[in-house]
């Protein structure tokens, strides 16, 4: 068995804010974490391996210091990790990484079950996922909490607003993770040992094969015009003082909005 | 920094660390309320491989020391003292066999004990045998291949939840002490059961019971060493154990310490935090100079035994002695400064008030330690 | 790829500098330099007075001039379609007189002809069906493939779909067979008067900021939108609008879906809900859930909370509200004893009005609130039980 985990490396997103004199990104003191929703990737990944054996191999595709990210994945227990590192995959979209890792993936070869997050939480977009999928021609199951392998085929149970819904996916499959898989366990000394030492390849353009069209900017067909934050919102009016005086003034608000 | 640690040394730190956050904190006052053994726990730690630290690699473990073992036992006891217990008690069933065992036994019990896929445990002590161990009634007498174990043996920590057990047993009764031998037995062994269950004061989630041997038969290879060694092997691996109780002592009270202080700050008496008051504040710097005087006494002590001296018995009685009497001490602070709130269940260090007791009792108690000591002093300066 | 610029324009006025979304560039030398942050969103090149900045973009025409339609994929729930079709048959309606073309609509499963005249009152002018046995549970290989061919024959201009689980795990295969642009999750989308694009804005990091993105070179312009943005429009009377069945090929196979269940009837959907009261740690306990029961009864509301409360095991993960739960938009959102962690705010960002009642007065909550109580909420709620009663005439 051979399991693929993609892996983004993103800023701790509740500190990302924008600078309202200037309105830019304010990076500054911004740490870097592993995407959380990854790492119960990674967690279901290393459950798998418990489960059926094999190896686990991460991928990530980001600016050289996404390494360290890599590094505390083959802490968790990663056997293996791949940077795609090149100026030229900058400024990806969603359709530029899918067809990056899709490149990537092709070149690992002989893989059975491909984990990804259920979304990243700076992009927040939930696309990689399916179109990565949709790139390798592979079926997928999206939101994902539970999984076996049975006669060849992964059972999945996944969540739907509504009801959960389980499927059968012929391997090799491609699944998106949610938290419900449980808490990733915590990274061994020995993995921490292995970490430190390990040799992480980087692979460019050049070597995932990949069409300089579709990578990077170039292969992105959105762009983000424009960034802002969020409207003010909320119009702050706070009651103190007695309770049945406050619920007083609260009814007259909000027989407005609703039917009182 | 005060103590420079290697990479491999903070790593081992951080794991500890991690496992005591998101792992013991969250569960251990429902542990301690329920008398849960923490298995869940256990599992997670021997998965980060934290029970093989002090283990060589041939035999599955990670093949540090005791210093390395120190800092992962002081963390864990940041977290729960009765989760350290536990896991230290596992350390000192399996010394008997790393100091003495053969290269068979030590190839057949240790690699899973490193794993944590076993638990082990240490059974010296009897009803009529605590500080006078050399009291012990359980006896093996030899039949053929194999050793006949009769006899009780009472607060062992770990049992009936560990696998492997090392056990101090009369093989000569007329020898007294010198007729003492170590033995390895096996949960499942026939004979072997397992009795009363003990409700404590405080770490409450480790296990402490009874072991009973009735007519319980072992193969003659589970000796450890020669006949007649069995105190010289009980008293090695307390030596061996006791800074480990250190540790143990100096994560729980910088636990408390650091709780106290948090509440310190947030608690407004007569219009200001309590820790501005100079009563409080200099029983906080009084707590924190104390743990600091314990911890360094702890690191120094075990640096020195990863130097394998032949003999460090004074110093490991004085880690013991000075870190439980310290953690003791700040815990009962520690109450003091969270007022009614450090007395109520809300808060965590009630707990850790009746976890810190049993540190000045288990492996030793402290007028034992002071024995230990002054003995050996009087030798020096003979 | 890389800004390129004339250095015999700059003036090193560092305009670039300070519009950059990014802060990806600096000034080295008196020259502007962008790092790896750099997105190429051409702001600067925008902003720039002398004209000495461009983006090294090779045009790349694919013929676009052809697209043409407002697209909205029509999912459906049980036996309607979901409410964020009909914001989105509102909406795309706008879009397409603006632009002057037609709304159509998708609607794909089995035995579902019936549902598609729904559509034409809300001015669809032509609604796709497609119906197969095969199409009768929810099953993203083959919902995709039906898309794909169908929107390949007939190359629409803008293609809508509800940012509703199923929606946004089918539409990306969509993008990503025809190499299109997929903005995720709007909540805006308008068209620019200049370049006829369609505008999307989007909350990103999290809510922490919004994005504007468009997709200029290739077609359809894809967008996944979140329900309860945009409002139900009435049914139109009397609109014209054409029902085409669309017959299908082999459907491609991978997915068998084994079983679905349905959750639990007392599982209410707290997307879909016009109020919803949110629990944090300040209930103190589950007993306490009695009487947000009360008031949640009175305002014909559903409960949710914090992911304190769900990870204490007094609601089910279910209705855990925030980054790592549900992302809600009701009318009115109720948050009791909650303190605001960003996490949690995420969740509740699009309410269209939101009280909050805590009695920290510093608690962040009260930051996004419009109305708030500070108070005991075990004394406000009884408080409000009554007052809502009162008001109601039916004082006890
Ligand atoms: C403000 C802003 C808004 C954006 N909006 C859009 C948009 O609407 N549409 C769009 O197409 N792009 C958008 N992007 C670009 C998008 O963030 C990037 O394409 C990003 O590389 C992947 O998308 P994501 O972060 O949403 O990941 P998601 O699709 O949410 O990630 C899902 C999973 O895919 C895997 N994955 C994602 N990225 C990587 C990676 N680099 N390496 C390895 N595995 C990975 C992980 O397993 C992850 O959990 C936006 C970017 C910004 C800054
Ligand atoms: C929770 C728990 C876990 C334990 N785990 C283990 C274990 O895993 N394995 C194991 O073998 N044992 C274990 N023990 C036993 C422990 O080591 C003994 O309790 C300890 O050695 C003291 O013996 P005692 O309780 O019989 O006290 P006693 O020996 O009866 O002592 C009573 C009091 O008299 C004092 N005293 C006794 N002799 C002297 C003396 N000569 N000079 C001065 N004062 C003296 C003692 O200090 C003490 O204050 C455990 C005990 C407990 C409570």
């Amino acid at each position: 068995m051979k399991y693929i985990v993609c892996l983004k490396q993103v800023p701790e997103t509740d500190k990302v804010k924008i600078n309202p004199e200037t309105g830019t990104l304010i990076r500054e003191g911004v740490k870097s974490i592993i995407n959380p929703y990854d790492l119960y990737a990674l967690e279901a990944a290393l459950k798998a391996k418990d489960a059926y054996g094999g190896k686990i191999v991460v991928i990530s595709m980001g600016p050289p210091q996404t390494e360290e990210a890599l590094r505390e994945a083959i802490a968790y227990g990663a056997d293996e990790a791949i940077l795609l590192s090149d100026r030229a995959f900058a400024g990806a979209d969603t359709l530029a990484t899918s067809y990056t890792l899709a490149q990537a993936i092709k070149k690992i070869g002989d893989y059975n079950i491909i984990f990804c997050g259920k979304q990243a939480i700076d992009g927040d977009t939930a696309q990689v996922g399916p179109e990565l999928a949709y790139r390798l021609g592979l079926p997928y199951a999206t939101y994902v909490h539970k999984f076996e392998i049975k006669d060849g085929s992964l059972i999945v149970e996944r969540d739907l607003d509504d009801g959960t819904q389980v499927l059968k996916l012929n391997l090799p499959a491609l699944v998106t993770i949610v938290k419900e898989i449980g808490e990733p366990r915590v990274p061994s000394i020995r993995g921490k040992m292995k970490a430190k030492k390990a040799k992480i390849p980087i692979w460019t353009a050049g070597e995932i094969e990949a069409d300089e069209e579709k990578i990077g900017l170039n292969g992105s067909p959105t762009r983000v015009v424009n960034v802002f934050s969020p409207p003010a919102r909320g119009k702050k009016e706070i009651f103190t003082g007695k309770p049945d005086e406050c619920v007083k003034q609260l009814c007259e608000r909000l027989g407005e909005v609703i039917s009182i | 920094m005060l103590y420079p640690l290697i990479d491999e040394q903070e790593m081992i730190k951080e794991v500890a660390r991690k496992i005591a956050e998101e792992r013991i904190v969250p569960k251990r006052a429902e542990l301690d309320e329920k008398e849960e053994f923490p298995w869940d726990i256990l599992k997670e730690m021997a998965q980060a491989d934290l029970f093989g630290i002090f283990i060589p690699e041939e035999y599955g473990g990670l093949g540090f020391g005791a210093f390395e073992n120190c800092l992962a036992v002081e963390q864990i006891a940041w977290g729960c003292a009765g989760v350290a217990t536990t896991y230290a008690a596992s350390g000192l069933g399996a010394y008997p066999i790393l100091l003495f065992g053969n290269e068979e036994q030590k190839k057949k019990y240790l690699p899973p004990i490193a794993r944590g896929e076993k638990l082990a445990a240490f059974g010296l002590t009897e009803p009529d045998a605590g500080s006078d161990a050399g009291a012990i009634k359980t006896t093996a007498v030899k039949d053929g291949d194999y050793y006949i174990l009769n006899g009780t043996k009472q607060w062992i920590t770990n049992a009936g939840e560990a696998e492997i057990y090392t056990i101090i047993a009369l093989t000569d009764k007329k020898k007294g002490p010198r007729g003492a031998s170590a033995f390895i037995v096996e949960k499942g062994d026939p004979g072997f059961s397992f009795g009363k269950r003990e409700k404590k004061m405080g770490i409450r989630a480790s296990a402490t019971g009874e072991l009973i041997f009735e007519d319980c038969r072992i193969p003659k290879d589970r000796l450890l060493g020669r006949e007649g060694m069995g105190f010289i092997i009980a008293l090695k691996t307390l030596d061996y154990a006791r800074p480990g109780v250190g540790a143990l002592a100096v994560g729980l009270a910088q636990a408390a310490l650091d709780e106290a202080i948090k509440y310190a700050k947030q608690r407004k008496q007569f219009g200001q935090a309590i820790i501005n008051f100079q009563a409080v504040a200099h029983m906080l710097a009084d707590m924190a100079t104390q743990i600091e005087a314990a911890r360094a006494l702890t690191y120094t002590v075990c640096k020195y035994i990863d130097t394998k001296p032949k003999d460090f018995s004074k110093y490991a009685a004085m880690v013991k002695l000075f870190a439980s009497d310290m953690a003791m001490k700040v815990t009962t602070d520690a109450v003091q400064i969270l007022g009614g709130c450090g007395y109520m269940k809300d808060f965590p260090v009630e707990k850790m008030m009746r976890d810190a007791k049993i540190l000045q009792i288990y492996e030793g108690t402290n007028q034992i330690q002071r024995n230990v000591i002054a003995r050996e002093l009087s030798k020096e300066y003979k | 790829m890389e800004l390129i610029l004339d250095k015999n324009k700059c003036t090193g006025c560092g305009q670039c500098v300070e519009v950059c979304p990014f802060g990806a560039i600096e000034l080295k030398d008196g020259l502007p330099v962008a790092n790896d942050e750099c997105r190429l969103c051409g702001v600067c090149v925008r902003k720039c007075p002398e004209g000495a900045l461009a983006l090294p973009e090779k045009a790349k025409k694919r013929d676009i001039q052809d697209a043409r339609d407002v697209w909205v994929y029509a999912e459906q729930k049980g036996n309607d379609f979901t409410g964020v079709v009909y914001e989105l048959l509102g909406k795309g309606r706008e879009l397409a007189q603006t632009l002057g073309q037609r709304l159509v609509a998708v609607v794909i499963g089995h035995e579902v002809e019936k549902h598609a005249h729904k559509l034409i009152n809300y001015g669809v002018d032509v609604a796709y069906v497609i119906d197969h046995p095969e199409l009768k549970d929810f099953n993203e290989k083959k919902y995709a493939q039906v898309l794909i061919d169908l929107i390949k024959a007939n190359q629409p201009n803008i293609f809508l779909a509800g940012a509703t689980p199923r929606g946004r795990s089918l539409i990306p295969q969509v993008a990503a067979a025809l190499e299109t642009g997929l903005t995720a999750d709007c909540t805006g989308l308008e068209i620019d008067p200049d370049t006829s694009l369609l505008l999307q804005t989007r909350p990103a990091y999290g809510g922490n900021i919004m994005a504007t993105i468009t997709c200029a070179h290739t077609r359809p312009q894809m967008a996944t939108v979140r329900p309860h943005i945009f409002p139900r429009p009435e049914a139109l009377s009397g609109h014209e609008g054409k029902i085409v069945k669309v017959e299908v090929e082999a459907l491609p196979q991978g997915i068998e879906v084994l079983s679905f269940v349905q959750a639990e009837i007392e599982g209410p959907d707290l997307t879909e809900a016009d109020v919803v009261i949110g629990v944090g740690r300040g209930i103190k306990g589950p007993e306490n859930l009695k009487l947000i029961e009360k008031l949640a009864c009175l305002l014909n509301a559903q409960i949710g909370g914090t992911r304190a409360v769900v990870d204490a095991g007094w609601l089910s993960h279910r209705y855990q509200i925030g980054q790592t739960g549900l992302t809600i938009s009701p009318k009115l959102y109720i948050a009791c004893g909650i303190s605001g962690a960003v996490q949690h705010i995420v969740g509740i960002q699009s309410a269209k009005t939101i009280v909050a009642i805590n009695k920290d007065p510093e608690a962040p909550i009260f930051e996004v609130a419009d109305y708030g109580i500070v108070g005991d909420l075990f004394e406000v709620i009884p408080a409000l039980i009554e007052e809502i009663k009162t008001r109601r005439g039916e004082s006890s």
